[in-house]
């Protein structure tokens, strides 16, 4: 409680200050909007479903690369943890390519795929692949030997030892990986949405280009907001609970 | 007269037969076994004791199925060992259990491989093996909650479960304090007076193999061999600091001491 009202505290004050700052006028207003300003382009935003829409559109294209990513990254990890080989060549090449980032996949996917969904699906499943297809080959790969032994000592193999023993056992990586995955989904889906701005859906990162488009700075500053709100959201909804799991099963942070 | 193969001559419950196994290592092949035999009757308690190195971790191994020796054979009821089986179950140094699994979730794992159960008699099992451990207060409990003793008593009720003919046991004691293992001997040993399973225990601590075994082999290391077997008489339950088992301890670690190049001990 004393930590939570710390925090609250703390981001009240931050608060003030912009709102000083702002008032002080050393910034023009188009450029430095006030807290109140934001706060009321959010609420117009809202009241006329804008927000809503974009929102819901992002969220959407997010679940489709990210279901992507996950269906093609985990048994590629799979693959890259269950030989030398694997390790040499896949393991090497997402190794590789999960140090670009992200926004460097855009012009290729604008040159193959245009102005299209398809151009920004493109662009978050290459931002997210690699990333997960690393965490679930590693995790695999650190599963203590002993586990499979005795396994096997119960009369445990093929698919059973790897559905009860294995997966399980890799499960605390699967989850870092996963959450990595999604955060680099979500920096890949903003990368595309601002520089693909085409009219099948006009998601978050659409509405944050138009606000510079049209110079309206309160747009920039809440559609952020809002950006960094659906991000911590998703992981208190999503990955905190399987955390919780986690942690009170295995006993680590 | 009718003749009868050997081993119905002599039933032994595992028969382990010239037995020989090297592996390849950074520094070359080191001959783990080489050309170990020796005979276990049903429901016999042997202890394997030696250095660490002397291959009584790779015998024990083997006749679990989870390797194979180059040479020799290795008979269980008269036949080859093909792989591991629930006939034969294994408790290593580490609990080896599942932290994804409570308490229940592991004892279970092994019955959930044993077909023609329902659940709740599946249930029924691991409960009663677990309170024979004495932890049926902590079915829910998760891995990491345990200590050091009780993971090794989730183990035994594990391995016990699925009513294996022969345990194994690869020093399961061994890094545990002083206390809980005096505790878990007693437990064995009234365990394995009710159960008379047939055990195979490694250790490389003279005085346990002398507490709880009734016979004890030495082994020496490079390559690995049976050189010495003691039988065991004294009358159970045997308490680990008792005159005569230190007494009988002193005897085969001086055995050791003589065997090992150097005469170290």
């Amino acid at each position: 409680m004393r930590r939570r009202v710390r925090s609250l505290l703390f981001f009240a004050a931050l608060v003030v200050l912009w709102e000083a700052v702002a008032r002080a006028g050393i910034w023009h207003r188009a450029l430095l909007p006030t807290p109140y300003d934001v706060l009321s382009f959010l609420g117009r935003a809202a009241a006329d479903g804008t927000l809503l829409r974009a929102t819901l559109v992002t969220l959407r294209r997010l679940l489709l690369g990210y279901a992507v990513g996950l269906v093609l990254g985990i048994p590629l990890g799979v693959v890259a943890a269950r030989s030398a080989l694997g390790r040499d060549t896949l393991g090497l090449l997402a190794l590789g390519l999960q140090a670009l980032p992200s926004v460097c996949w855009l012009p290729m996917a604008l040159l193959w795929f245009g102005q299209t969904e398809s151009a920004m699906l493109f662009v978050v499943v290459m931002g997210t692949i690699w990333s997960i297809l690393l965490a679930a080959s590693d995790g695999l790969r650190s599963v203590p030997p002993i586990y499979v032994r005795a396994a096997r000592t119960m009369g445990s193999k093929g698919l059973h030892t790897w559905t009860r023993v294995i997966l399980p056992a890799a499960l605390p990586f699967f989850v870092t990986g996963m959450k990595q995955g999604w955060a680099f989904a979500w920096r890949s889906l903003m990368a595309a949405e601002i520089f693909v701005t085409i009219l099948t859906g006009f998601g978050l990162g659409q509405l944050l280009h138009y606000g510079r488009e049209l110079h309206a700075m309160d747009q920039v500053l809440g559609v952020m907001l809002v950006i960094v709100a659906v991000g911590l959201l998703v992981d208190r909804l999503a990955f905190a609970p399987l955390e919780r799991f986690l942690h009170t099963r295995w006993g680590t942070g | 007269m009718t003749t009868f193969p050997e081993e119905l001559a002599h039933p032994s419950k595992i028969a382990v037969r010239g037995v020989s196994k090297s592996y390849r290592t950074a520094a070359g092949v080191v001959a783990a076994l080489d050309d170990v035999s020796i005979d276990i009757a049903e429901g016999e308690f042997v202890c394997l004791v030696g250095p660490s190195g002397c291959g009584k971790s790779t015998l024990l191994n083997l006749v679990a199925g989870l390797d194979r020796a180059d040479r020799g054979e290795i008979l269980v009821d008269g036949a080859p060992v093909p792989g591991p089986g629930r006939d034969r179950m294994v408790m290593f140094q580490e609990a080896a259990l599942f932290p994804w699994l409570d308490v229940m979730g592991n004892t279970l794992f092994g019955l959930k491989l044993k077909p023609n159960l329902t659940p709740e008699a599946r249930r029924d099992v691991a409960l009663y093996y677990l309170r024979l451990v004495g932890l049926e207060g902590f079915l829910r409990a998760n891995v990491h909650e345990l200590s050091g003793g009780m993971k090794q008593r989730v183990a035994l009720a594990r391995a016990l479960a699925p009513n294996p003919r022969v345990l194994m046991m690869d020093e399961p004691f061994g890094a545990l304090d002083a206390m809980t293992r005096e505790q878990l001997y007693g437990d064995l040993q009234s365990i394995w007076q009710a159960k008379r399973k047939t055990i195979l225990f490694v250790t490389h601590n003279v005085r346990e193999a002398v507490c709880l075994g009734d016979r004890v082999a030495i082994m020496t290391p490079r390559p690995g061999r049976i050189r010495e077997e003691f039988r065991v008489t004294l009358p159970r339950p045997r308490d680990i600091n008792a005159l005569d088992v230190a007494g009988l301890g002193r005897e085969i670690t001086d055995a050791l001491r003589r065997l090992l190049p150097g005469g170290r001990g």
